[in-house]
């Protein structure tokens, strides 16, 4: 089988063409310009039923290009890297700066601010791995997990991704930064049938270096067990109980609050945390920080998107919200300073309890446990969490029987007051780290 | 049709410097002496711009260029899939080489003579971000903006913003498929944050479809739009804690048939199917659904934000009657499922763009209109909810189970409505939900064009629809 020609991403040209923006920019009267870059590529194969299904390779670049006219903003994408289209887009940025509105908090980072001496971060280890090679892995992937049950009917898919991208950013005050970034990822999603009922689920593993990631027979293996730990699910009495998010789960939950507690959100007033800087929002025994130069962090960046410094900000210290995560614009519209949060939290860590999952299960003694959430219905305005979940019910502390079609509720600033224990089985896979999280009551509508 | 090829060709291939020869050429090399049933080239270009408004200040402004080419070659159940950003010779013959490498070498395979085929004009082939001028797009944005800040001093917050796409496509295929589209899509919305005695509440609406922003022009329908958000938060900031539990449920007409695209349409769709895992498998022929229900995916609609003149693998689109009297009648499919199904295709195979694959998706979802008036359905409930718009929703096409959240609903007691309630979420089980239909309204309504359906990491716009329709239990995921 073939593989795609190697097609080098060139740094050289990309701080070259971001240069040249920059002078067009000028010369087409804009005050400050910044230009961000992004070139990615890497392939994709999926298997199916012992042979292959799909392979897909992907290459790709975009520009963006953000033009100041006084307090007045334009911007334009191109995917095109040929001066003549770079040079299009400039103007037709100046062109939209003309009809925008003055706004006082617009404009790029001033210069002091940003992260001229940014840290060089290991982010990129390219995978030596052939599209042979992760077609065949998978196919033995899908052998060991349909092996593993007879319950199991087939598997959706097998997959295996890995992607590498090279990131610029660079602005008029004369930033300019840059850093190459891989990720790669194992999945295994499968369908097994008790008499009518059937139910789906996966797992996966995914890191920057392939020399973390889960092997592949465990992610099959993990899978089947979720698999056909679903079957035979039942509904729940309507009923207050405790919950316990699974760490997986739990990673949306923090993800609520990263949301709530940004500058985008805060300055439109549409969080609930809102005037709550110095407040008590989480339980005593709660640290909530960010560590954006994390060896082997999903999240880790040397810089923002706005090309300030990321740094290791503090949000919640023993329960109390110490800071919210702001870029350059929200810090403005609030009167406050950047955090280096432009684009989000870097590595978002919850400080994990000394309990395993079996442990937090026998400090719940009756509850839900909660493994997948379903839909969105979260009110970030007010805190009304709404949403679909499936799990297990739990008594004596043991698991007792899969349960689906129900839903968990209650308001997001109650849940994160009420947290009992977070758990030691912190899940790696994200930009979040958190292990499962026990909340003490909330609302389960079943039958 | 013809026409349109003329014009896109001229618009796509032109500025490339790319001939019919070079590009037979590429098709040949993708199937040739290869064992590949199919192979087709898919050239978009897209032109995008948004507008925005905030804090009663013109915010941003932003304009799009994506360009590019995908190449996909299918070997039975395989698929090799490359794409190119930049529509030049040697990036095709890359992407070529990279997509024909999922077939083995042999087999003898030719392109079949082009053909068109005939498809319909849902739309006009408009640029919609020319419609209007600069000024004019931004001076809307602001009279809307002050138009609802004059209703109520309790808003706090205005976001208002008005987006435009103008999108071209050309399809060569081996099985001698030659289509172009010119599509048009364009949208306004409007969100908005109230405040009284320190509590907050929000609303949203918006609408758009396959025209200019003349539509929003024309009747003043921007604000209308803007009233409708401001009658959304008033009522949110009114409402009660919804209850918890099993109960009956009306939905009301237009978007709430976001619950036929979560519980039917994506069970429905071919590549599911084929695999065996959805909850809807080996059921054709079978009652899936009360005998009132009689559901559809119409991609001929015209204007419609879900419609295409053809999908994107050249297919005409098609009004596929999905379930019937609350028989399933067929699955939605796109060119390579239906071969596998030993079918041809429905017209559903879309994709987000050139740099992914396509698959069987829907375009608008509806359920066609019954009887009943919407007020003998409320005065038929004695304890429930009255759900009238929704957020999204999700589902687990495998089990079946499906939600989605209120963004307007109340109580009803005795027949009547009553207080608002939260926004909360309805679970289901898309199978046993369309059982549960008792009463189907005579008041068809689709959604004002605000649809994005996302679905194995590939947005595209879709319709839906309903009349008012009465599901006798669902779950409601109140507090109370």
């Amino acid at each position: 089988m073939n593989t795609i020609r190697k097609l080098d991403i060139n740094l050289d040209q990309l701080q070259i063409v971001s240069q040249d923006i920059m002078q067009e920019a000028k010369k087409a009267g804009a005050d400050q310009c910044e230009v961000s870059i992004s070139a990615n590529k890497g392939f994709s194969v999926s298997v199916r039923n012992g042979d292959v299904e799909k392979i897909e390779y992907h290459q790709d670049k975009a520009i963006e290009i953000n033009v100041y006219i006084g307090k007045r903003t334009g911007s334009t994408s191109v995917t095109d890297l040929s001066p003549a289209s770079y040079k299009a887009a400039v103007l037709a940025a100046c062109h939209i700066a003309k009809f925008t509105g003055e706004d006082p908090c617009g404009g790029l980072a001033d210069k002091a601010e940003l992260g001229f001496d940014y840290p060089q971060l290991t982010l990129a280890f390219p995978w030596s791995l052939s599209v042979e090679e992760a077609i065949a892995l998978s196919v033995e992937g899908e052998s060991i997990a349909l092996q593993a049950d007879k319950r199991l009917m087939s598997a959706e898919e097998v997959a295996i991704g890995t992607g590498e991208s090279l990131y610029l950013y660079a602005n008029s005050h004369g930033f300019i930064g840059h850093y190459p970034h891989t990720r790669h990822e194992m999945s295994c999603v499968l369908v097994a049938k008790q008499g009518e009922e059937m139910q789906r689920d996966f797992s996966y593993t995914t890191a920057l270096d392939p020399m973390r990631l889960q092997k592949m027979s465990d992610i099959a293996k993990e899978a089947a067990k979720k698999t056909v730990g679903r079957l035979g699910a039942r509904r729940l009495k309507t009923m207050r109980a405790p919950v316990i998010f699974i760490a997986e789960e739990a990673r949306s939950l923090m993800g609520l609050f990263v949301s709530a507690m940004s500058g985008s959100r805060l300055y439109k007033k549409s969080s609930f945390l809102v005037d709550h800087l110095g407040k008590k929002i989480f339980p005593d025994f709660m640290t909530i920080q960010e560590d954006p130069y994390l060896a082997d962090g999903l999240g880790s960046v040397p810089f923002d998107n706005d090309g300030v410094l990321a740094r290791p900000n503090i949000f919640v210290q023993n329960g109390v919200l110490e800071s919210y995560a702001l870029g350059v614009y929200s810090a403005r519209q609030l009167k406050l300073k950047t955090t280096g949060n432009a684009g989000g939290v870097h590595n978002l860590i919850v400080s994990p309890g000394d309990k395993d999952l079996k442990s937090l299960l026998r400090t719940m003694d009756k509850g839900l446990l909660v493994t997948e959430m379903m839909g969105n219905g979260t009110n970030l305005i007010t805190g009304d969490y709404s949403r679909g979940a499936s799990g297990f019910w739990v008594e004596g502390g043991e698991i007792q029987y899969p349960v689906h079609e129900i839903t968990v509720a209650g308001k997001l600033q109650d849940m994160f007051l009420d947290i009992v224990a977070v758990g030691n089985d912190v899940d790696v896979r994200g930009g979040i780290r958190t292990g499962s999280v026990l909340i003490g009551n909330m609302m389960i509508a079943g039958d | 049709m013809n026409d349109i090829l003329k014009t896109v060709q001229h618009d796509l291939l032109d500025p490339t410097g790319l001939t019919d020869a070079q590009l037979q050429q590429v098709l040949n090399e993708l199937i040739g002496r290869r064992q590949v049933d199919y192979a087709d080239l898919y050239f978009q270009s897209s032109y995008s711009e948004s507008w925005i408004l905030e804090d009663g200040i013109i915010k941003g402004g932003s304009f799009d260029i994506d360009r590019g080419v995908g190449v996909r070659a299918v070997s039975g159940e395989k698929t090799g899939f490359a794409y190119a950003d930049d529509i030049v010779m040697p990036a095709l013959q890359q992407a070529a080489y990279a997509a024909r490498s999922i077939a083995k070498q042999g087999g003898e395979q030719s392109i079949q003579a082009y053909h068109h085929s005939p498809a319909h004009h849902c739309y006009t082939a408009v640029n919609p971000l020319h419609s209007l001028s600069e000024t004019q797009k931004v001076t809307l944005l602001q009279e809307v903006d002050r138009y609802i800040r004059q209703k109520d001093p309790r808003i706090i917050q205005v976001s208002v913003s008005l987006a435009a796409e103008h999108e071209t496509i050309l399809v060569m295929a081996s099985d001698g498929c030659l289509s172009a589209d010119i599509r048009p899509l364009v949208r306004f919305n409007i969100s908005l944050i109230i405040e009284q005695n320190g509590k907050r509440e929000s609303g949203y609406a918006g609408g758009g479809g396959r025209f200019d922003y003349q539509y929003f022009v024309e009747n003043n329908l921007s604000m209308q739009y803007a009233d409708e958000a401001l009658h959304q938060a008033i009522v949110n900031l009114e409402a009660i804690e919804a209850p918890a539990g099993t109960m009956p449920v009306v939905l009301g007409p237009g978007w709430p048939g976001i619950l036929l695209h979560e519980a039917v349409g994506h069970g429905l769709e071919g590549d599911f199917n084929y695999k065996g895992i959805s909850a809807y498998s080996g059921r054709i022929g079978q009652q899936v659904a009360s005998p009132l229900c009689t559901i559809v995916d119409n991609g001929t609609l015209v204007n419609r934000r879900g419609s295409l003149n053809i999908d994107d693998e050249g297919t005409p689109t098609q009004n596929n009657v999905l379930i019937e009297n609350g028989i399933l009648c067929r699955y939605m499919t796109d060119k390579r499922n239906a071969k596998l199904m030993g079918q041809t295709s429905t017209g559903n195979g879309r994709r987000e763009s050139y740099a992914h694959l396509p698959m069987p998706r829907m375009t608008n979802t509806y359920m066609t209109a019954g009887t009943s008036s919407p007020e003998e359905i409320i005065r038929s409930v004695k304890k429930g909810i009255y759900a009238v718009n929704f957020g999204g929703g999700q589902v687990d096409i495998t089990s079946g189970k499906f939600v989605f959240s209120m963004a307007e609903a109340y109580l009803i007691e005795d027949g009547k409505i009553g207080a608002p309630v939260k926004g909360v979420t309805l679970i289901g089980n898309g199978p046993d939900v369309l059982t549960k239909i008792s009463m189907v309204g005579n008041d068809l309504k689709l959604d004002s064009g605000v649809g994005t359906c996302g679905k194995d990491g590939q947005s595209v716009p879709v319709g839906v629809g309903q009349p008012t329709v009465r599901v006798d239990e669902l779950t409601v995921g109140g507090m109370k």
